[in-house]
């Protein structure tokens, strides 16, 4: 049984679909390594008892035609299920079970994949350690006491410790790719409009996607085709053509024009990050591309761009919150004095950071200052990207500028925080997909990882580069179950 | 600039959350170190930038208006704190 959660998603649903494996037995593996992991803290709600049942359902009348057939799946907490609580993370929904299920997650129960759970994350998506959650923080699997990453980092971590094949996470500003990283695990950032954002707790709605994050990239590139799909419930969702982008993956990258920005090669990063930089562009080289030295002359204002833009979406996304309707509602003398004790009590410090800066980017007398600058150089910094894919077909970089870091190292400096995202934010901004890969391991023995970013709606193109390389890098994810007593 | 504890009063006001003294003086703290970072942006002159306001470059998609959920009321009062079946419950506005 215990070698069912080595397994890959891509072996696991070969297995199922030759009944070498049924999907009780797959679903019961992935329940006891999730009860033997609870140090890990990856779960907010578990949802094993009815897991099995369906499990067993499966089983009874197995429909092996769909693409996720009897899989268990967790799920980042930030996602709607209907009838199981969904908390974002937050005091303030601690109470509240959707009647609705998001678009994402209803395509991969429609596949045949059945919930297992719903994962940790940073409050309301906000951070990137995964510390600001009200569940507490979530430990990685890489090394006790190290932060898994954020804002999915209960996702990362119940994907690298093989609590679940793979998951689903979300990306605001790396909140996929960041915790792939940490944890030595494949994590795509879908590009603007590819996933519905139907159902997902709004952070910054101009910026948020939701993501599959995998052990490898083919299991990376399955579940991304089944999330990716139009839904006229979003406004915002895109309706072009999407490939079939598992079976249209190949190693073949010969001729293609990759991009390396000399902007990302910034003040104070570590060696180490520098020379896996340089190995991943000796590994496409291998694999017959080429590289191209680019500039993305904007890239440093990216950071500030977005501690602009994001905040001010938070603030008026997060108004909702305000006692009445769902969720905490704190005891007031009046009207006003129950939302400002609601809001108080209700959003942990990050989450009220931020909606204070939100609130004062927008507010009277300055929302010209901040808020209009801020979308003039999220103008530029598209454009820089626009006129770097004249020349190139995807951009190499290094996913973090470090690599993950001690739980409690970065909490009371918001900014040193935020330098976190400093490679992942401006794909963001710009609305493009970007795939984290895992390369190689720092001195401390810690996983690293490179990004691959792909013109808008170009999935396929850096699934392709991420295959082609993974292949070259043979990277070797070193968990040793320290948790597991 | 410098953002000073009555800003930081007008911001609760406008965010509606309660905020006393001491974290008062942490928050005006955590926001200025956080806008001289993002006053970095004022190195850039924008002039003749056009906004971005849309990130997919397309327009939105007209669609009749039909209602499409009937019945729902129970759904939408269920998560509620407090509600009297039909409506939502607030604390008495009028006296």
């Amino acid at each position: 049984m215990s070698d069912i959660t080595k397994q890959s998603l891509t072996e696991l649903v070969e297995n199922i679909k030759n009944k070498k494996l049924s999907s009780t037995d797959v679903t019961k593996a992935f329940i006891d390594r999730s009860e033997k992991s609870q140090e890990l803290n990856a779960y907010i709600t578990n949802d094993f008892t009815s897991a099995l049942e369906k499990a067993k359902k499966f089983d009874q009348k197995p429909n092996l035609d769909s693409k996720l057939p009897g899989i268990p799946m967790a799920v980042k907490d930030l996602f709607c299920t209907r009838d199981i609580k969904t908390t974002a993370g937050s005091k303030i929904l601690n109470n509240f079970v959707p009647t609705y299920e998001s678009t994402v997650t209803e395509n991969i129960w429609n596949e045949g994949a059945i919930l297992l759970g719903k994962l940790n994350c940073d409050e309301f998506a906000m951070g990137s350690s995964n510390e600001t959650s009200f569940f507490g923080n979530v430990q990685s699997p890489i090394d006790r006491n190290l932060v898994p990453g954020g804002s999915s980092g209960g996702s990362a971590s119940a994907v690298a410790g093989q609590l679940t094949p793979v998951t689903i996470g979300t990306d605001t500003g790396g909140s996929i790719r960041q915790p792939a990283s940490f944890t030595g695990i494949v994590g795509l950032k879908p590009t603007y409009g590819s996933c519905s954002r139907y159902g997902i707790v709004a952070f910054a709605s101009s910026l948020d996607q939701a993501g599959p994050m995998a052990q490898n990239v083919k299991d990376c590139a399955l579940l991304h085709e089944v999330i990716s799909s139009y839904d006229p419930k979003d406004s915002t969702s895109i309706d072009f053509k999407r490939n079939h982008y598992s079976k249209e993956l190949t190693n073949n990258i010969k001729g293609k024009k990759i991009g390396i920005p000399k902007e990302y090669r910034v003040d104070g990063m570590p060696k180490e990050i520098e020379d896996l930089w340089q190995k991943g562009i000796q590994y496409v080289k291998d694999c017959g591309a080429e590289t191209i030295d680019i500039s993305l002359p904007n890239t440093s204002y990216a950071l500030p761009t977005y501690y602009i833009v994001a905040p001010a979406e938070a603030s008026s996304n997060l108004a909702r919150y305000d006692g009445v309707k769902y969720g905490f509602r704190a005891k007031g003398e009046n009207l006003i004095d129950m939302y400002e004790k609601t809001r108080s009590e209700g959003f942990g410090t990050e989450v009220q950071r931020r909606i204070m800066i939100g609130t004062y980017v927008l507010s009277s007398g300055y929302y010209d200052a901040y808020y209009l600058k801020a979308q003039k150089v999220r103008k530029l910094i598209k454009n820089d990207f626009d006129e770097a894919y004249k020349k190139v077909d995807a951009i190499l970089t290094p996913s973090t500028p470090s690599s993950a870091f001690k739980i409690g190292e970065k909490t009371n400096d918001p900014v040193s925080m935020y330098l976190n995202d400093i490679f992942t934010v401006p794909v963001n901004l710009a609305g493009l997909p970007g795939i984290s890969i895992p390369a190689g391991h720092d001195s401390k023995g810690y996983p690293l990882g490179l990004q691959i970013i792909g013109k808008a709606f170009d999935e396929q193109n850096i699934l392709n580069i991420a295959y082609a390389m993974e292949e070259k890098i043979n990277f070797k994810n070193k968990i040793t179950d320290w948790w597991i007593k | 600039m410098s953002i000073d504890l009555k800003t930081i009063k007008h911001i609760s006001k406008l965010s509606r959350i309660s905020v006393d003294e001491q974290r008062a003086e942490k928050l005006a703290d955590d926001l200025n170190s956080i806008f001289d970072f993002i006053e970095k942006l004022n190195e850039l002159k924008t002039d003749n930038v056009e906004p971005l306001t849309s990130i997919a470059e397309t327009t939105l998609k007209l669609r009749s208006d039909e209602v499409k959920s009937k019945n729902i009321r129970e759904q939408i009062i269920k998560n509620s704190p407090q509600d009297n079946e039909d409506y939502f419950v607030v604390p008495k506005v009028i006296e």
